[in-house]
This record gives structure tokens, C-alpha cells and sequence, in this order.
């Protein structure tokens, strides 16, 4: 038994059913992120005004690293046009060029995820320390030269430190957004290249320790929930179009427009987990 | 039937009777692990059938409970202590928690685990192909993933009731933040093994739907247009979209509060939140509101899910068993594509008490009302559809008559829920539950019952007994009646759905006196018991029939029109003789100067 149109298009519709599949499929993903989007948007606006950690609730800005989101766009919509050559190369019957474009599209998807890795890494190592005075400060922790990950006041009494060294952050312009005066000590310290004050604050006076992790705020959770979830889609297209390269790619010699066909299938999911990106860089790191 | 050897050169059939030659396939890829649309649509149909009867059951025990409120209850009280301990049922008396946690999975049995699978995976997976004249689904391997989703999801909501705590809790809806503070002393608690099973059978409904839009729209035989579709084919069609778009908002939701449960993030929970007069840990700054809003996006839709493959049964029944078109198929098509991008837009009249402001409330309740127009057409075409028929009243067929007015009062109580102003008085109470099901329970039910009588044949060669299904539907439609009715006096008299009591306690310490409605609680357990005695015929009938049912005389026992019975009984792998050509629209019935009553779709003129 056959399934009609399994490879070759139905000529009322045009399609064929993997690529109809596909669209109803990333139609259901649509829905997903957007649901995502609006726990994002809902849990943004319906924060207090003022900026996070002066205000315990406040949207916080500038916490994450611009410009290794951007280079990390760039790596991603080089796959996605990678993907496109890819596919084009086997339309062209160059099987050769077809691998090197797919290699490229892979190790560009590794490349994301692990500078993603780093990223993460960073904020597990990052903390908000509330002072007994309901001040709260940002920075890395300094234990005998090494930045502890994933600290709570509990690890900081079981290292048996009175004191702990802080490399406290001077806040980044972009924790200012468009329009809202930089104050002046800030500015002051930014035009002296300076962005870290090391600081001794006794454990006695500090309330509570975290690091930037989903339970700390909710723009964490909501950072971590979206990334992580575009983390695993990039996780699961690279496995994919890693195995339509180089391990199934035996089909290319028994059944082409077939191979060429699944090319196009993950070259379109590719494409949409390139599109969720575009969509939330800007809204987790610039907005 | 000897279909093979007549049509060697037809690849379904051929591939099937040399399949015995070649490699016999065992029992596990036959059964368990098949690609087949029919037997996966079979088990998908029974899986559900035993979660129906299941989520009956704990039904059923509640109803004790809500009757003679700690008492053990009888037969299986003292089981019930055994195996989930003495927190649960102390003494086989039913406490609180595991009312609550029996609630909560009743609901989310019946709807996730029994109706959508029987509806869309059961029927839609057997007839679906059959009616377009396809030899299978567009990704038959995407159709069994579906299938064991589903299957693993039934398992982890099930393994949820003998965990420490017990299973979910909070009902069907899971409302934040008492779906997170609920069961605080276990991590992995019930709510995190719902949240982890629902996942599962999202994932399972996602699978399927892709599955069959794409089926629908490539598999369709030569001459197969939409407007030659039969109405059950539409049905799925637009249940495929619902499924597909309403869902994975439900998935985020559901990611979301695991994550609230299990990482501490504060999603769903505001701030400052006290629990036994202790402040819970969390950041807060969630949203409760943000859960509802995620999951009514959902579980609005979700009753369109339920209620339209229904309406497509009970259609297919009632054209064959008229012996005549449908009237107003069109309209009806319209309709159910006007259901289905309207259910997108009434979710938040579920949510008229949470002060979400009345311009938005006037904005749902006018969608709401708007809803309610294409649901009517298709409910009077098909009652149209009788007059002037002459109708067989056989066992389908009167489950399906049945079917009319069930959701008719269904559908007319809704209404006061769905005005802003009536719905504050009403909200929360057991008119709430009397009117959903009205329309789930001798609505929708009663169409799969329809649907199980009537395509029975089809799957099993054997007809099922006339006398029990009459038995069956003669009872049921009583016990419903008896059941469902008085829901509404107890309602609009001010019962709340959530007493673990039936009342009792609120009653004669909080209000002072009973308004007359608790003896109605014995009165509605006693209809219970009667509709449980009412499906004993049933299950003796169809587990009999499979094997010692009457055989069917002909591939098309009901002298239906379309292309399901057209194929040899049951149909093999690959489904159809020879490669079906549709010539005319699906029900053609007592066409004048035909020389039979029906005149099916691949018939050349």
C-alpha cells in the first residue's frame, strides 16, 4: 500500500503531505511562542513601575549581554540562509556543495547553543544580594577567586564566611531605557571604564542571596522559559537536519525528490525557529 | 471476504493477501505498534471506552459521598482505604481530599482521556479515511506516535491516584495558585503528574490533528470535493483546527505551572501570597488570571471538540436512517466552519467573576451570543432533516433522535451562563454542572453511542443486538434526564459545585435551613446507580457481538451512501478494493427513478 502523494505534489493543491504537515504543524508552534508572548507581555505590564532591584517587582533591563545576542542572531540567520543553499545545491543535483551547506547549518546551531550555554552560565553566577537595610545590590560573588554558581544564603554559611567579597555591577546604560536620565555618579563611572566595584559586605547584614535563576523574578522565568524552549527547538532541528545530512542521507542515491523533499520540510521548520528568534531577541534583550 | 484475489492489480488489497505469505506480522506489530488507521482508531476507541467507564466510576463514588455524606461507601469503601490509605478514605468514608482528587479526574478523564479520543481518535481515525475514499492517514507512523502519546499520558494520569498525596486536586482546570499550594508537602505530587500527563495527551491531540487536517485535504479520492464531503468529514476538519490552535496555548500553560511547581518560578502566583497563614517563598509578581485566560483559550474550543464530532455522527445517522439528504448540508458546513473560528473568541465567559471589567465581559458575552447562531443551524437543519423522511428506528438512529433535544436544553441553559449579568448569580453552582452536561453527557455520549451501534458492523462484521441497544438507549436516556435535571433546581437555588458534603454542612450551619434541595442529592445518586445499571446491556452487548453477534449479510448493512461502506467488512490494509472515484454528493438518497433507495458516492451515473 501507498500513500498518494507521500512524494510527488497533489496537483489540486500543489502540496505534497509532508509540506502541508509541516505548515499545520508550525501553525500549532505559531500558537505556542505566542502563547509564551503573551505570558511575557502580561506579566511586563502588570509589573510596578521603577526598575528591578531598586524596586523588588520592577521589569529589569539591561541584564542581558547585547552584543553577544546579536552575534548569536547573526549565527542563526546564517544557518537559516545556509538551509536555503543546502536545498538548492541538491535541486542542482550537487550533492557534494549540499553537504558542505548542511555541515555549516549544523555547526552553526552548536555554535548558538553554545554561546546560549555561556550565556546562561553567566547569570547562575550572577546574584541580587538584599541587605538587612532593604537595599538590594547586583553582582558576582568573589570566594577565594573563583565566582560560585548557583549560591544560596545556605551555601554562604556552610563556606563559613563572615564576609563576602562582592564585585558589585555599576547598572549598564541599557538598564536605563530611552528617555529615562542616566544618573549622574553612573555616568560618571561609564566614562571612567568602569563596571564592576569590589565590595566587602558582612553576612550578618545580608538578608538573602540569589542568583539569576527562573525563581528569583519572574523575567528570569519567563527569559529562561522562552530561551530554553527555542534552545530545544534549535537542539531537536540541528539532530534532524544532522541525520537528513549525513546519516539518512543514504536516501539522496534511492529516492531524491523524496531526500530533497525532507531537505525542504526541515529547512522550513529551520526557518521558524530562525523567525522565533528575530522575534525574541529584541523583545528579552533590547525592549 | 474475498476481496484480494478479485483485484490483483489493485496494490491495497494484493499487499494484504500476500502479506500472509511473506512475513506474517506478529501480534505486537499488528496490534500494538501498527501504522493501520483502523486499528489504531480500534485502540483508540477501546482505551477510551475504558477510561468512559472509569471516569464514571469515580463519578459515581462522588455521588455517594454527595448523597449520605461519611458513610462508607458501598462495595469498594473499604478497598479504597486499603490500597490509597486512611488520609483518603478513613474507614471507606470518602474525605475531602479524595472528593476533590476524584473531581478533578473526573473531569479530566472524561474529557481528555474518554470523549476527544473516542470522538476524534476512535471514530475519526476509522471513518475519516474511509469516508474520502483514502487507503490510510497522510503520516501513518505520525498516527501510532499519537496513539502511545496518548496511551502514556492515560498511564501517568492514572498512576497519579497511588502517589503519596494522592492525585490532582484543584479540578479539571487546575487554577492557579491552589494548584500550586494544594499539595505542598510532595514535590512530585498529583498536580505535577497531571501537568506531566497532559503534556502527553497535548502532544498526542497535536500529532492527530496535523494528521488528519492533512489527510483531509490531500487523501481525498478522485471526484471527492468539499462540498461532496460528507457533513462527519467536516466535523473532524474543523475539530482538526481546533485541536491544532486551541492546544498549544494549554501546552505553555501547562509548561508554566510545572514550572511554578517544581522550580519555584512564580508564573501563575502573585505577590505577597499567604498560605496557612504563612508567605510562601516565591518571587511573585505572576499573574492567576494569566492561567485562566491560558487555559479557557483552550477548554473553550475544547467544548466544540467535543460537541462537533457528535454532530457529525449523529448527522451521518440520521441521513442514512431518513432516507434522505440532509437538509441544508451547506449551511451546516458554513456553521461548523463559523463554530470554528468563533470558539477562538468566548473563552473569557468563562471568567466573568474574576473582575477582569465589564467592557471586556460585554465583549465575550457578545461573541458568546454570536456563537450560539451556527450551533442552532445545524441543530435545526437536522431536525429539518426528519420531516418527511421515512425513518428506521433502530438503535443508532435513537440514540442519535436522542441526541436533538439533549443538546438542545444543553445549549439553551448555556445561554444565562453566558450573559454576564445571569451568569454572576448562577456562576459556580450546580446549574453550571447540569448545563455542560446536558451537552457532553446525553449530548455528545449519546452521538458516540450512535456511532458505536452504527459503524460496529463495519469494524467487526457482526451487527450488535437491536433489543439491548433499545434496552441501552431507553434506560440511559431516563437516567440522564433523571440525573442531569434536577442540577438546575439545585443550582439556581444556590448550591455550590465544590461542597465535598453535597451541602450539608453549608446548609444547616452557614445558611440555617435547607432550601429544599438536599433530598434532590439521593434523588440524582439513585439516577446514577439506575444509568451505571443501564450500560450493563450495553458492555454484554458489544463485548458478546464482537464474537457471537449476528453477521452481517452485506459490506453495507445500513444501505448507506458513502465510501465507508463501500469496502469490503471489515475493510483490509489499504482499506478499498479498487482506488475509489466519488460521482456525486454524500447523500444521495431515494434520488427519483433510482432504482434503489441510495445511490452511494462511487457510483457512476
Amino acid at each position: 500500500m501507498e500513500i498518494p502523494y507521500a512524494v510527488k505534489p497533489r496537483p489540486d493543491t500543489g502540496l505534497y503531505n509532508a509540506k502541508v504537515g509541516i505548515w499545520l504543524f508550525l501553525a500549532s508552534e505559531v500558537m505556542l511562542f505566542g502563547a509564551f508572548f503573551s505570558t511575557y507581555i502580561l506579566l511586563r505590564v502588570q509589573a510596578p513601575h521603577g526598575f528591578w532591584p531598586d524596586v523588588a517587582l520592577g521589569w529589569p533591563h539591561g541584564l542581558l549581554n547585547i552584543p553577544i545576542g546579536t552575534f548569536n542572531t547573526a549565527v542563526l540567520i546564517t544557518s537559516s540562509v545556509t538551509v536555503v543553499m543546502a536545498w538548492i545545491a541538491l535541486k542542482q543535483n550537487q550533492f557534494a556543495r549540499f553537504r558542505k551547506f548542511m555541515a555549516v547549518t549544523v555547526l552553526c546551531a552548536l555554535g548558538f547553543l553554545a554561546i546560549k550555554t555561556f550565556e546562561y552560565r553567566e547569570k547562575f553566577g550572577h546574584y541580587v544580594i538584599q541587605l538587612n537595610d532593604g537595599s538590594r545590590i547586583t553582582g558576582h560573588l568573589n570566594v577565594n577567586g573563583s565566582s560560585p554558581l548557583l549560591w544560596t544564603l545556605k551555601d554562604v554559611e556552610a563556606a563559613k564566611l563572615e564576609a563576602l567579597k562582592v564585585e558589585v555591577d555599576i547598572p549598564n546604560k541599557f538598564r536605563f531605557p530611552v528617555g529615562h536620565p542616566i544618573p549622574e555618579d553612573i555616568h560618571k563611572a561609564h566614562q571612567a571604564g568602569e563596571h564592576h566595584r569590589e565590595r566587602e559586605i558582612k553576612v550578618s547584614d545580608i538578608s538573602s542571596l540569589k542568583a539569576f535563576i527562573p525563581s528569583t523574578h519572574p523575567f528570569f522565568a519567563i527569559y529562561f522559559t522562552m530561551t530554553f524552549l527555542h534552545g530545544l527547538h534549535v537542539f531537536g532541528g540541528a539532530m534532524v537536519l544532522f541525520y537528513f545530512g549525513f546519516i539518512g542521507s543514504g536516501m539522496w542515491k534511492t529516492d531524491p525528490e523524496r531526500f530533497t523533499n525532507r531537505i525542504e520540510v526541515g529547512g522550513l521548520f529551520w526557518h521558524f525557529v530562525d523567525l522565533v528568534w528575530i522575534f525574541l531577541f529584541p523583545v528579552v534583550y533590547l525592549l | 471476504m474475498q476481496t484480494a484475489t478479485t483485484h490483483p492489480g489493485s496494490g491495497a488489497a494484493h499487499a494484504d493477501s500476500h502479506a500472509h505469505d511473506h512475513h506474517e506480522p506478529s501480534f505486537l506489530t499488528k496490534y500494538i505498534f501498527s501504522s493501520d488507521h483502523k486499528i489504531i482508531g480500534i485502540q483508540y476507541g477501546l482505551t477510551s471506552l475504558l477510561f468512559l467507564l472509569l471516569g464514571f466510576m469515580l463519578m459515581l463514588a462522588m455521588r455517594q459521598q454527595l448523597a449520605y455524606p461519611n458513610q462508607p461507601i458501598p462495595i469498594v469503601g473499604g478497598l479504597l482505604s486499603k490500597v490509597l490509605g486512611n488520609d483518603m478514605a478513613s474507614q471507606g468514608v470518602m474525605q475531602a481530599d479524595l472528593y476533590n482528587a476524584f473531581g478533578a479526574m473526573h473531569g479530566t478523564i472524561m474529557v481528555f482521556l474518554a470523549i476527544v479520543p473516542l470522538a476524534f481518535g476512535a471514530f475519526g481515525n476509522y471513518v475519516t479515511p474511509l469516508q474520502i475514499g483514502a487507503p490510510d492517514m497522510a503520516f501513518p507512523r505520525l498516527n501510532m506516535a499519537s496513539y502511545h502519546f496518548f496511551f502514556w499520558g492515560g498511564v501517568v494520569m492514572l498512576a497519579s491516584f497511588f502517589i503519596p498525596g494522592g492525585a490532582a486536586k484543584s479540578g479539571w482546570t487546575s487554577y492557579s495558585p491552589l494548584a500550586t499550594v494544594a499539595d505542598l508537602n510532595n514535590v512530585i505530587n498529583g498536580q505535577t503528574l497531571w501537568l506531566i500527563g497532559m503534556v502527553l495527551l497535548i502532544t498526542s491531540s497535536l500529532l492527530g490533528a496535523v494528521n488528519f487536517i492533512a489527510t483531509i485535504i490531500q487523501l481525498r479520492a478522485k471526484g471527492m470535493t468539499w462540498m461532496r464531503l460528507p457533513f462527519f468529514v467536516w466535523a473532524q476538519f474543523v475539530t482538526g483546527f481546533l485541536l491544532l490552535l486551541a492546544f498549544p496555548p494549554l501546552e505553555a500553560a501547562g509548561l508554566l505551572q510545572l514550572s511554578d511547581n517544581v522550580l519555584g518560578t512564580s508564573f501563575f502566583l502573585p505577590t505577597g501570597l499567604v498560605y496557612n497563614g504563612k508567605q510562601l517563598d516565591v518571587s511573585g509578581g505572576g499573574s492567576p488570571l494569566l492561567w485562566q485566560h491560558l487555559f479557557w483559550f483552550l477548554a473553550h474550543p475544547e467544548v466544540y471538540v467535543l460537541i462537533l464530532p457528535a454532530m457529525g455522527i449523529v448527522s451521518e445517522v440520521i441521513a442514512n436512517n431518513t432516507r434522505k439528504p440532509l437538509w441544508g448540508y451547506r449551511s451546516m458546513v458554513y456553521a461548523a466552519l463559523a463554530i470554528g473560528f468563533l470558539a477562538f473568541i468566548v473563552w473569557a465567559h468563562h471568567m466573568y467573576m474574576t473582575g477582569m471589567g465589564t467592557k471586556i465581559a460585554t465583549f465575550f458575552q457578545t461573541t458568546t451570543m454570536m456563537i450560539s447562531v451556527p450551533s442552532v443551524i445545524i441543530l435545526s437543519a437536522l431536525f429539518i432533516s426528519l420531516w418527511g423522511g421515512s425513518i428506521r428506528f433502530n438503535t443508532p438512529m435513537l440514540f442519535a433522535l436522542s441526541f436533538l433535544p439533549m443538546f438542545g436544553i444543553g445549549g439553551l441553559t448555556g445561554l444565562p451562563l453566558g450573559l454576564n449579568a445571569s451568569d454572576i448569580y448562577l456562576h459556580d453552582s450546580y446549574y453550571v454542572i447540569g448545563h455542560f452536561h446536558y451537552v457532553v453527557a446525553p449530548g455528545t455520549i449519546f452521538g458516540l453511542f450512535a456511532g458505536v451501534y452504527f459503524w460496529f458492523p463495519k469494524i467487526t462484521g457482526r451487527m450488535m443486538n437491536e433489543f439491548w441497544g433499545k434496552v441501552h438507549w431507553f434506560f440511559s436516556l431516563i437516567a440522564m434526564n433523571l440525573i442531569f435535571a434536577p442540577m438546575f433546581i439545585q443550582g439556581i437555588r444556590g448550591m455550590s459545585r465544590r461542597m465535598y458534603d453535597g451541602g450539608a454542612t453549608y446548609f444547616s450551619v452557614g445558611v440555617g435551613a435547607d432550601p429544599g434541595i438536599l433530598w434532590l442529592n439521593k434523588f440524582i445518586t439513585h439516577a446514577a446507580v439506575l444509568l451505571a445499571v443501564a450500560q450493563i446491556p450495553f458492555i454484554i452487548n458489544f463485548v458478546w457481538s464482537i464474537w457471537f453477534g449476528r453477521k452481517v449479510d452485506s459490506d453495507n448493512p445500513w444501505q448507506a451512501t458513502t465510501l465507508d461502506w463501500q469496502t469490503p467488512t471489515p475493510p483490509p490494509h489499504g482499506n478499498f478494493a479498487s482506488t475509489p472515484v466519488a460521482h456525486r454528493g454524500p447523500y444521495d438518497y431515494s434520488v427519483p427513478g433510482a432504482k434503489r433507495d441510495f445511490t452511494p458516492q462511487d457510483q457512476p451515473n
